[in-house]
């Protein structure tokens, strides 16, 4: 763990070498999340609710998504840009040393510019819980922090997955975005909006609906909202330990390509 | 002309090399146009009688914009030209036999028509035979698909000329990524590549309609949904020319003056 520290310090230390680019990037990727923010605003007011969904639940909603996906971003960028390790034959010198790989493939890289979006979206989520019209319990508060802490797991996982296929395909596979991009897009909005079986598939495949609409009907006292599902973002936990499975199978069988 | 010609060929036909990533390209815009038009399904299912758009528009809208990704992103970035600003290597460009400008142009404008001839047909034929909401509503005559496809080109044509801006920029800022994403991000709002244009508050219609942008994306979108009647659509391709040619001297010119100066270290 202090290991991971130290690389994460170095990493810190080189990338704000470049100040002034540092703060410019970090101020763009801010704005990223801005104009969808904008776009959802929009259409909010020119409709009114988007199937009995409110504005301030649905930025909520967005919130904890892009919360959720710039941690990842910063802390697993090594797993995201991974096939270049491979491709390069970097990957053989992290074989080498006496550690974890997935250690040192996570502390490999962070991309600390996503703080931009991080705060912004720290900022959203306080807003939209000050619009909410019930008082915020200590169950609500934890319920908040496992669908952050499990939107970030299933990240990791994919990013994970997707990296272990690079073992076997080299090249990085445009494909996966569905799952990681199309993901973070998707998640904006409460799952519930979409076609069934879109919502089945990110139910039981993939579990974003756990950390999403479920859950967050719990904290906007949705009149269908069950109590237990404030614990589903726990679920999560279940893709991680295949993708960890599925990483180690695909270190044992990794060939180097030699280069 | 010819120089260029022959340019946009060799794109064509090295983007074409590539078949297994436009294959994957493929799936993830279907997945994303699906997501969008779910989103504005469900908006409009309880919505008011009249939004300003009807869903079948904001459908045709959204798979068409999936299908012309290419031409109508307004930022493809390519490292190669970045490489050859920062490195210095842009010495040999000056030396090539014809104008900076147009060569860049002709590369930027072959690439991205070499994509989307192999992304367009595909997704136009799939989402033609989709079912009935989700599927495209084709123009109502012959004559708003020719309207459509000439206000297409020339938006194109102004997505490159504006992309060559940017890259114009870099020779003056030496660090083409926080600026440009920040350029990037806003333009593309304002071109309705987030939502079409009618969707948007007056007071934003209001911005928008002032500035090029929507030129790019919105306006031939409309023209082919039919929002935007035939008269009206005409008026627009001659806007179009015009801001065309004010954007391509803009470009050429600040590109004259800033080759002249261009100081390319030894090494």
């Amino acid at each position: 763990m202090s290991l991971y520290f130290r690389y994460m310090i170095i990493l810190l230390k080189s990338q704000l070498q470049y100040r002034a680019s540092f703060i410019m990037l970090t101020i763009g990727q801010c704005l990223t999340p801005l104009t969808s923010l904008a776009a959802m605003y929009f259409l909010f007011e020119r409709f009114g609710q988007i199937k009995g969904w409110t504005f301030h639940e649905v930025a909520l909603c967005f919130a904890v998504t892009h919360i959720a996906f710039s941690m990842t971003e910063i802390f697993a960028r090594g797993f995201d840009t991974f096939p270049s390790l491979v491709r390069d034959g970097e990957f053989d010198r992290l074989l080498l040393r006496p550690r974890s790989t997935v250690l040192q493939v996570l502390g490999s890289k962070f991309e600390f510019t996503r703080l931009g979006k991080f705060a912004f979206s720290v900022g959203l989520l306080a807003w939209a819980m000050m619009q909410m019209p019930t008082p915020w319990t200590t169950i609500k508060l934890m319920t908040l922090g496992f669908m952050i802490a499990g939107g970030v797991l299933i990240y990791l996982s994919i990013f994970m997955m997707a990296a272990t296929l690079s073992f076997w395909t080299i090249q990085g596979i445009e494909i996966v975005n569905v799952l990681t991009d199309g993901g973070r897009e998707m998640t904006q909005y409460p799952l519930s909006i979409y076609h069934q079986r879109i919502r089945r598939f990110f139910t039981f495949v993939v579990p974003f609906a756990c950390v999403n609409y479920l859950p967050l009907m719990v904290l906007v006292d949705h009149k269908e909202a069950q109590s237990w599902y404030a614990l589903l973002p726990l679920v999560s936990v279940l893709l991680l330990i295949p993708s960890i499975g599925i990483w180690r199978y695909g270190v044992r069988h990794y060939r180097s390509t030699g280069s | 002309m010819r120089s260029s010609w022959a340019i946009l060929r060799l794109r064509f036909q090295l983007g074409l090399q590539y078949r297994a990533a436009a294959l994957a390209g493929l799936a993830t815009q279907l997945f994303f146009g699906f997501i969008f038009i779910m989103v504005f399904e469900a908006f409009y299912a309880f919505g008011p009688k009249d939004p300003g758009m009807t869903l079948e528009q904001v459908i045709t809208y959204s798979w068409l914009k999936q299908a012309f990704l290419s031409l109508m992103m307004l930022w493809i970035r390519d490292n190669e030209l970045f490489q050859l600003i920062t490195s210095g290597n842009i010495a040999y460009e000056l030396c090539r036999p014809c104008r900076t400008y147009d060569f860049w142009y002709a590369k930027l404008l072959g690439q991205r028509l070499a994509s989307a001839a192999l992304r367009c047909l595909p997704i136009l034929i799939i989402v033609l035979f989709l079912p009935a909401p989700y599927g495209l509503t084709p123009p109502a005559d012959a004559a708003s698909l020719l309207l459509f496809f000439i206000a297409l080109m020339v938006g194109t044509f102004m997505v490159v000329a504006i992309s060559m801006l940017i890259y114009i920029s870099v020779f003056v800022t030496m660090n083409p990524s926080g600026s440009i994403l920040l350029f990037a991000v806003f333009s593309e709002f304002l071109a309705g590549f987030i939502i079409p244009v009618p969707l948007m508050p007056e007071w934003m219609q209001r911005i928008v309609y002032m500035l090029p942008f929507h030129y790019t994306v919105d306006f031939p979108l409309r023209i082919f949904t039919g929002h935007i009647p035939k008269m009206e659509a005409i008026q627009g391709i001659g806007m179009q020319l015009i801001w065309l040619s004010v954007l391509v001297l803009l470009g050429a010119w600040l590109m004259k003056r800033i080759l002249r100066k261009v100081v390319v270290q030894g090494g």
